[in-house]
């Protein structure tokens, strides 16, 4: 084990993956200057580490700044061999490539009746709470969920970050990866091995008895934190993280609200159509006489996000406005 | 002539009449209601398809578009599960999944036909990185209109080819109207000139009737991406006979009816035709039994296809993922 960022985290998975499989290639924005320290050991290119230098520039690949055209390429070298791990930098601008993500990558497969394999996986940055204004604050992950077709991926740990990116990367199917930079600089103790943690299977981060929180990405640790302020107060809190959204594990999240009968659902999403509405009616529809309590869903509202730190600060979940969910769901509010 | 070369140019022949009674064929089943939608033929654009896969070898890749019926035939896939495949049945090249638009045979390098217009190029673009990469020496083609030469992701993967110097051709095939909008109308400037611009070669083919023409620009530009030279823009200059899609009826006469009258004089198996038999390299009569074949062939497909069951409803269920299946059902 060693102590592992986020980042460093998935840097250490793409590194194993490029070292267990020469198809593996690495192509996107400002790959080969490890401009978002994914690519690289240190700062400089001569540091230990560095992929250029390991790999070469055969197989890490700068880009212009084309995302139709990175992406429609990406799918193309999927289908005739390659598996390219796409860096997308900010998620705002996978709205560029939509036509490739939803006609071809999605499509390919099912339309051709299963000629083509589509191994390719496209990393992107969700930098919310971070300042940087409408156009690059999104979180657009609940829109790929609604393109049968996508497997969708959002770890919240460094851990789940090395393990699930390994799945992904070996993984026959494309999957679109969802990174919450307020997550990458958050360190544990990360196995060096090689492991792979499977997609469709939940993490249960904390087990409790009275309220179900099922939380996606950088709300885990939020919610984490709400539960720990609860617990004081007498409220025992589960804290389920999904991992993978596509799949989801929807038994994991049914099994915890069968026994807690209570549950708030938080992401920094919109509210409209986002996961939390997804995994509401799930749990609405599967175990409806369960519940003890109407559902809570915790999300960023279906507004914008202004660049202003005194606006933006308001606009996610954080462990307030979590526990005050959770103090309302449990009757206490 | 050796005779390689011969059987090269009877199989042209082949290859143009396979398309030509195809496309007669499905056009009529579109109208008598057995193939469901529409279909978008080649009829008239024979030529320009023929002399282009035929420069590719059986290893090389390519996409295309709506006009989608010539090019894997093209390419040498065979009629019957085209057939079933624009009908829905299950044995279809796609299963039925696909129809008429989403024509694919990974078998002879067809990597897939696209419904919306463009968005099929990058997928010849990133074939042609793994053949780079994985050193193959496989080439890409990617088909695409002259609606298509106005779509931005043609110029980043044009970009991006040429920087790259992958082994990739962008062929746009010009039958000068996007539906009904005529090409001038709405494009500044010559097509292939547009290479310049990535510092690529353009070439342009006015001869886009005389499938020599198409197969000699084409053998080119493969041969200099095979020998790691780059991408090459080919714009070839062709027409279709039919409209846009079998059975629309557009109300306001968007072609010349004159301009129509002479590019029907150029058909381009009968142009061919008349020089295989000019030249003395084949008679009328071979000529003649040939397509006497071609129309039995196209009979065996509508037979393949008649016989053939439809797929069961829950196979609409498959081929979304690779693995996991039952988690999507």
């Amino acid at each position: 084990m060693t102590l592992m960022s986020y980042l460093g985290a998935i840097g250490a998975a793409q590194r194993e993956a490029m070292d267990a499989d020469s198809r593996v290639i690495i192509m996107g924005e400002d790959v080969e200057a490890n401009v978002y320290g994914t690519t690289g050991g240190g700062k400089s290119r001569a540091d230990k580490g560095d992929f250029v230098q390991i790999y070469g520039r055969e197989r890490i690949r700068n880009t212009p700044i084309s995302e139709e055209g990175i992406v429609g390429i990406a799918a193309g070298a999927a289908m005739t061999g390659l598996r390219p791990i796409v860096d997308l930098s900010y998620s705002s601008f996978l709205y560029m490539a939509m036509d490739q993500f939803v006609n071809q990558v999605a499509k390919n497969r099912y339309m051709f009746g299963g000629q083509a394999s589509m191994p390719v996986v496209f990393r992107s940055a969700m930098f919310y709470g971070l300042n940087t204004g409408a156009h690059h604050s999104d979180r657009p992950y609940p829109m790929f969920m609604n393109v049968p077709g996508l497997k969708i991926m959002a770890p919240a740990t460094p851990s789940d970050a090395k393990g699930l990116l390994r799945t992904a990367i070996d993984m026959d199917d494309p999957v679109l990866t969802f990174e919450a930079c307020l997550l990458w600089g958050s360190k544990e103790e990360v196995s060096e091995e090689e492991y792979r943690i499977p997609f469709g299977k939940a993490r249960i981060a904390r087990e409790g008895t009275d309220v179900t929180v099922v939380a996606i990405s950088s709300c885990v640790p939020e919610a984490l934190a709400a539960a720990e302020v609860l617990a004081a107060e007498g409220i025992s809190v589960e804290v389920i993280d999904p991992r993978t959204l596509v799949p989801l594990d929807t038994n994991a999240i049914l099994e915890s609200v069968s026994r807690t009968g209570r549950l708030v659902v938080t992401e920094p999403a919109h509210k409209t159509c986002g996961a939390a509405g997804e995994i509401s009616a799930i749990v609405a529809e599967e175990i409806f006489d369960s519940l003890k309590a109407p559902i809570i869903r915790v999300t960023a509202p279906d507004m914008q996000i202004p660049f202003s730190p005194a606006l933006e600060k308001q606009m996610y979940p954080n462990r307030i406005t979590i526990a005050q969910a959770i103090r309302k769901v449990a009757g206490v509010a | 002539m050796t005779t390689v070369e011969k059987d090269l140019l009877f199989e042209m022949q082949r290859r143009m009449l396979r398309i030509r009674y195809f496309d007669e064929r499905a056009s009529k089943m579109v109208k008598r209601g057995h193939i469901p939608g529409t279909v978008h033929t080649s009829i008239g654009q024979e030529a320009q398809v023929v002399g282009a896969t035929m420069a590719l070898g059986d290893q090389d890749y390519m996409s295309g578009n709506h006009r989608s019926h010539g090019h894997p035939i093209g390419k040498g896939s065979p009629l019957g599960p085209l057939m079933a495949e624009l009908v829905g049945k299950a044995t279809g090249v796609c299963k039925g999944k696909g129809g008429s638009l989403h024509l694919a045979d990974f078998a002879v390098g067809s990597l897939g036909e696209s419904g919306i217009v463009g968005s099929s190029i990058p997928i010849a673009a990133g074939a042609a990185l793994s053949s780079k990469v994985l050193g193959k020496k496989h080439v890409s083609l990617a088909f695409f209109g002259d609606g298509a030469a106005n779509q931005g992701v043609l110029y980043e993967a044009m970009n991006m080819a040429g920087v790259w110097k992958l082994p990739v051709i962008f062929l746009c095939e010009n039958n000068q109207y996007a539906l009904s909008t005529p090409a001038h109308t709405v494009t500044s400037g010559v097509i292939a000139d547009r290479a310049a611009g990535f510092g690529m070669k353009g070439v342009r083919v006015e001869a886009g009737q005389d499938v020599l023409a198409v197969y000699e620009a084409v053998s080119d530009a493969v041969a200099q991406a095979r020998n790691g030279e780059g991408p090459t823009l080919v714009e070839v200059v062709t027409y279709r006979f039919n409209e846009h899609s079998e059975g629309l009826r557009i109300g306001t006469d968007y072609r010349d009816g004159d301009e129509r009258e002479e590019w029907l004089k150029k058909d381009p198996i009968v142009l061919f035709r008349n020089y295989l038999i000019q030249n003395a390299l084949f008679s009328a009569e071979e000529l003649d039994q040939l397509d006497a074949d071609v129309l039995a062939e196209v009979d065996e497909a509508v037979r393949f296809t008649d016989e053939s069951p439809y797929p069961e409803p829950e196979t609409a269920f498959h081929d979304l993922y690779t693995e996991n299946q039952e988690q999507f059902a």
